[in-house]
């Protein structure tokens, strides 16, 4: 816990200096008679952040708050690969979502996830994952005419609009 | 009285129930606040009479009020930025299983919030749009000033940490299009799908839809639910009593704050209700229960946020200008339905005007009713086996993050939010200020700026407008105070270690 | 798991197929296969958006097309997101998008974005919003002559005047009438339309440049005075409102084009199908009533003619962003 501290905070110091750098590209300084220019807002604010993150690191390193003073890893096996695996599933559930669309990883997500991490039986498992699908059909395209991606699948619902529609 | 014969037409009546009903869903689910749904259900109205079709989006947009509460509480995940101040102890209350006290408090707060502002409007309609017109840039950026001086002790104890959360989501704000300048400004890695800048949905779905989520269930490893959860008729009328005597003060002044906010142009429910959550922290005996599960935490925001929902149709039906980005298409609907607002609508439209009017009020009772009897399906919907519900919100999340702006990019921007705020979490980076400084701050840059140039930077105009200036020394006294509590707080820790070394 | 997969997906494509074959023995011209996507260069709740919704709503109500038309904002960055999707769509039937003048703007002040609008097909122009200059009926400003004189008597830093951003129309036009009457004013951009309008009628802002549309509700209540018109002709709707053409000051002409536009790279058969749409709508009684009750100009314009139109519009913007110092 004490080191993911100090990561933390340099890593969030280094992404002030990031944003600073990208918000200098408009002006940052007080325009005559305008007010603050374009860049001013974000400009100043990330400073504001670098300066911010500086302390935490500082009290990191000084062990003033809990998490510095705090021994115990950051992350147990388990939490870890709970972490690990919920967020990768979701990663490839987006990432097929260009190719195969939502229709079909979203059932194939519901699916792992209850299985790997649940451990539910495929009677709990199947109505869900199939249900899922049809629901989100006719909620978000048919209802609230929300067209979700669907990759190479899309012509398989030209038929579905025509009847619909 | 006659906008009640108005209301109570059957196509009305129907248009209204079925309204509130899609609301309260559309709510409830992370991402479809009542903007979208009010913006997606727009073509349904194309085919009744302009009345029937502000009713219905009327109800939609009251509806999904109740319904950001749901989820707010339940899940931990706001609706929309509106119900980020309910989490602060809804979410507490529901993890000590008191799911129930929580639903019915925010179900009956709203319905006094959205009672007493038809009230007020009924009764003081004109002089407050005069009022709204008198609010310029100047009083706005001073009423932004005073709406982030109630974040000061929202984020615990960390100083540090919640200033850098503030920060940070004031510079989230500012990227896409600088408005003022007319210069894009911060496209990182000249994606465009930043063009359009970051959205409060996007940051919140990610920061609690996903990373609070990761959080719950580490939590709640091995467990099968996070806290056991009951309900019962008695439990409820032991609740409702509860709330007369505790709250009912607190449910009146949230209700007036948040329906004066509400009206003022371009401010909306959001800065409303956190002002009232503010306010009634700021007034309690014991402020330190508050972030921990007190009523009044849910009370306050509830009711200011229905009021101010009300407000913010004032300025649209008197000046043709939006209080709300709802009410924004709301105004695009009327002028489908062939009716101009502006400051003749009243005299020449009273049968609608009224009419909207009678049946909010018949949405708010509608409603109340609704959700007090769904309460037993929320609470089984709660008893769920974790690892059946974290999926299904996931997938609720990479949907209803998709549905605002039809984009893949908010939903990859959903996933790194998520993982970084479930490892900010853990370290105890407060994350309300986070979401919060992202709704508020476009509104502060950009009002200040405009003062700015008009006054050619000449700062001494936030002090010599009256309006300006009472916000002003309201902020600096919800700044000092908590600090001094705060102090207050420390002395009592260090009272209390002394006698042990 | 695989099984039911398969059982699914097999269910499905067999549905797929069927339909698809029924539905392909009628098919003559081109027709929509799946709904529409309607992109709108503007967020919601601006005056563009609630004109695509108004054309949705007349599409809808008259049943025009065989699927329906959804309107889709896109506004960042003035439409900058819009036109890269738009340019990213190439060759894709189901979209097409409501322009106004940013069509122009944002690819010349965003080089960056590698917009060429030749690139896109043209379908139809609906109508051409128009300008008016506006003060608060409470001052004794009658007309441009009082106005001319009191900017000069208050002088540029005490002169306001609102509009919706720099480098956006009402900021292009301020520019023209500074360059013609000689005077200078403090320009202050607001979020919209709307709020410029709230925004002079609570003494925010000394005057305006909005569309009468945007200024409708507070003149019928006699709360704004219109000074002159940017157009060649008199307003219709306006008709004791001189046009600046009349005082002396032809080049003082400005509207905001309502158009159609599809991504590049479609088919012929598909621009044809939209064209019809569009015109289907155009010739609506909903959408003259429109045009007259909010003063705009309806002007139909299709094919090459358009495109032209737009090159030589964009040519003219070129030309007024640089006078501006906007682009070099």
């Amino acid at each position: 816990m004490r080191h993911a501290e100090q990561i933390m905070a340099l890593a969030l110091v280094a992404f002030s200096l990031f944003l600073m750098w990208k918000s200098s590209e408009l002006p940052i300084g007080w325009v005559s008679g305008k007010g603050p220019g374009g860049g001013a807002f974000p400009f100043w604010l990330s400073l504001g952040m670098l300066v911010a993150s500086g302390v935490i690191f500082w009290r990191a390193r000084r062990r003033v708050t809990p998490q510095s003073r705090d021994e115990n890893s950051f992350m147990g096996y388990s939490t870890f690969r709970l972490f690990v695996v919920s967020a990768g599933a979701i990663f490839v559930m987006f990432l097929g979502t260009h190719f195969v669309g939502a229709y079909v990883m979203i059932p194939l997500f519901l699916a792992f996830y209850m299985r790997f991490l649940g451990g539910h039986s495929w009677v709990v498992i199947a109505p869900i994952a199939l249900l899922a699908p049809i629901v989100t059909f006719f909620f978000f395209e048919i209802g609230m005419k929300v067209f979700l991606p669907k990759g190479v699948t899309e012509p398989l619902f030209y038929p579905l609009y025509s009847m619909f529609f | 009285m006659d906008g009640f014969a108005v209301a109570f037409e059957p196509l009305n009546l129907a248009m209204m129930m079925l309204g509130c009903l899609m609301g309260l869903f559309i709510g409830a689910i992370p991402g479809l606040g009542s903007v979208n749904g009010v913006a997606i259900l727009l073509p349904i109205t194309f085919f009744v009479p302009p009345t029937s079709a502000v009713i219905f989006l009327a109800a939609i947009y009251y509806g999904a009020m109740y319904g950001g509460a749901i989820s707010s509480i339940m899940l931990g995940i706001p609706g929309a930025s509106t119900a980020v101040a309910t989490t602060f102890d809804g979410r507490p209350m529901a993890i000590k299983g008191l799911a129930d006290r929580a639903l019915i408090a925010a179900a009956i707060a709203s319905f006094v919030g959205g009672t007493i502002s038809v009230i007020y409007f009924t009764l003081f309609a004109p002089p407050l749009a005069n009022f709204a017109l008198r609010f310029g840039s100047t009083e706005e950026f001073a009423l932004m000033v005073l709406a982030f001086a109630t974040f000061i002790g929202l984020g615990g104890d960390d100083i540090p940490k919640t200033i850098f959360m503030i920060l940070f989501g004031l510079v989230l704000s500012s990227v896409g299009l600088d408005i003022i300048s007319g210069h894009p400004r911060l496209i990182f890695f000249d994606l465009p799908g930043f063009y359009k800048g970051i959205s409060f949905i996007v940051l919140a779905i990610g920061i609690y839809g996903i990373g609070e989520m990761l959080w719950t269930l580490e939590q709640a490893q091995g467990k099968v639910e996070i806290a056991k959860h009951t309900f019962g008729i008695k439990r409820g009328v032991e609740t409702l009593k509860m709330l007369w005597r505790r709250s009912k003060l607190n449910m009146f002044l949230s209700s007036t704050l948040g329906y004066f906010v509400g009206i003022l142009p371009a401010a909306g429910a959001t800065p409303g209700s956190l002002m009232a959550y503010g306010m009634a922290r700021s007034m309690a005996k014991n402020p330190e229960e508050y972030g921990r599960g007190n009523v009044n935490g849910v009370v306050a925001p509830e009711a200011a946020n229905n009021a101010a929902s009300t407000g913010s149709l004032l300025p649209m039906l008197t000046l043709g200008i939006p209080g709300s980005p709802t009410t924004a298409i709301l105004l695009g609907g009327m002028i489908i339905w062939g009716l101009e607002p502006g400051p003749l609508l009243f005299s020449q439209h009273p049968e609608f005007v009224w009419g909207l009017i009678a049946s909010l009020y018949a949405a708010n009772l509608f409603t109340v009713i609704l959700n007090l009897s769904l309460i037993p399906v929320f609470i089984w919907i709660l008893r769920t086996p974790f690892t059946i519900l974290a999926p299904i919100i996931f997938v609720l999340c990479f949907v209803g993050g998709f549905a605002p702006a039809s984009s893949m990019h908010d939903v990859w921007l959903i996933l790194i939010f998520g993982v970084v705020g479930y490892l900010m979490r853990k370290l105890d980076y407060p994350m309300a200020p986070l979401v919060l400084a992202i709704v508020l701050g476009p509104l502060a840059e950009k009002s200040f700026r405009q003062t700015m140039i008009a006054e050619h930077g000449d700062m001494t105009i936030f002090l010599t407008r009256p309006i300006s200036l009472i916000c002003l020394i309201a902020a600096l006294g919800l700044i000092i105070y908590p600090l001094y509590l705060v102090r207050q707080r420390r002395k009592a820790k260090l009272n209390m270690e002394a006698p042990k070394s | 798991m695989k099984f039911a997969k398969t059982i699914f997906l097999g269910t499905f494509l067999t549905l797929a197929l069927i339909l698809t074959s029924l539905g392909n023995i009628a098919k003559a011209d081109w027709q929509p296969q799946r709904p529409i996507e309607f992109v709108i260069m503007a967020g919601q709740g601006g005056g563009a958006d609630r004109l695509a919704r108004f054309i949705q709503s007349i599409i809808e109500t008259h049943d025009l097309s065989p699927q329906p038309v959804i309107p889709i904002n896109k506004g960042g960055g003035s439409g900058a997101e819009a036109l890269r999707y738009l340019k990213d769509s190439a060759g894709n039937p189901h979209i097409v998008m409501a322009t106004l003048n940013s069509y122009y703007t944002t690819p010349l002040r965003n080089p960056g974005l590698g917009v060429n609008i030749e690139e896109f097909t043209p379908i139809a122009r609906l109508a051409e919003d128009t300008f008016i200059l506006w003060v608060n009926s409470e001052t004794d400003i009658m007309s441009v002559d009082d106005y001319v004189t009191a900017v000069k008597a208050a002088g540029s830093e005490d002169w306001i005047m609102g509009g919706t951003g720099t480098g956006q129309e009402d900021s292009l036009v301020t520019g023209m009438l500074q360059t013609a009457y000689g005077f200078e004013v403090t320009y202050v951009p607001y979020s919209g339309g709307g709020t410029v309008a709230k925004n002079l009628i609570g003494n925010h802002v000394n005057s305006t440049v909005n569309n009468p549309s945007e200024q409708m509700g507070f003149y019928e209540a006699g709360q704004s005075r219109p000074l002159a018109a940017l157009t060649p002709e008199r307003i219709p709707a306006f008709p004791d409102v001189p046009t600046f053409a009349e005082l002396g000051h032809p080049e003082l002409v400005y509207f905001m084009q309502r158009s159609v536009v599809a991504p590049g790279g479609i088919e012929a058969d598909v621009q044809a199908f939209y064209r019809d749409l569009f015109e289907k709508v155009y010739a609506s009684d909903e959408w003259k009533e429109y045009c007259s009750s909010k003063a705009l100009q309806c002007a139909w314009l299709v094919g090459d003619e358009l495109q032209s139109y737009f090159t030589s519009e964009r040519d003219k913007h070129e030309e007024m962003l640089r006078a501006a110092g906007e682009i070099e």
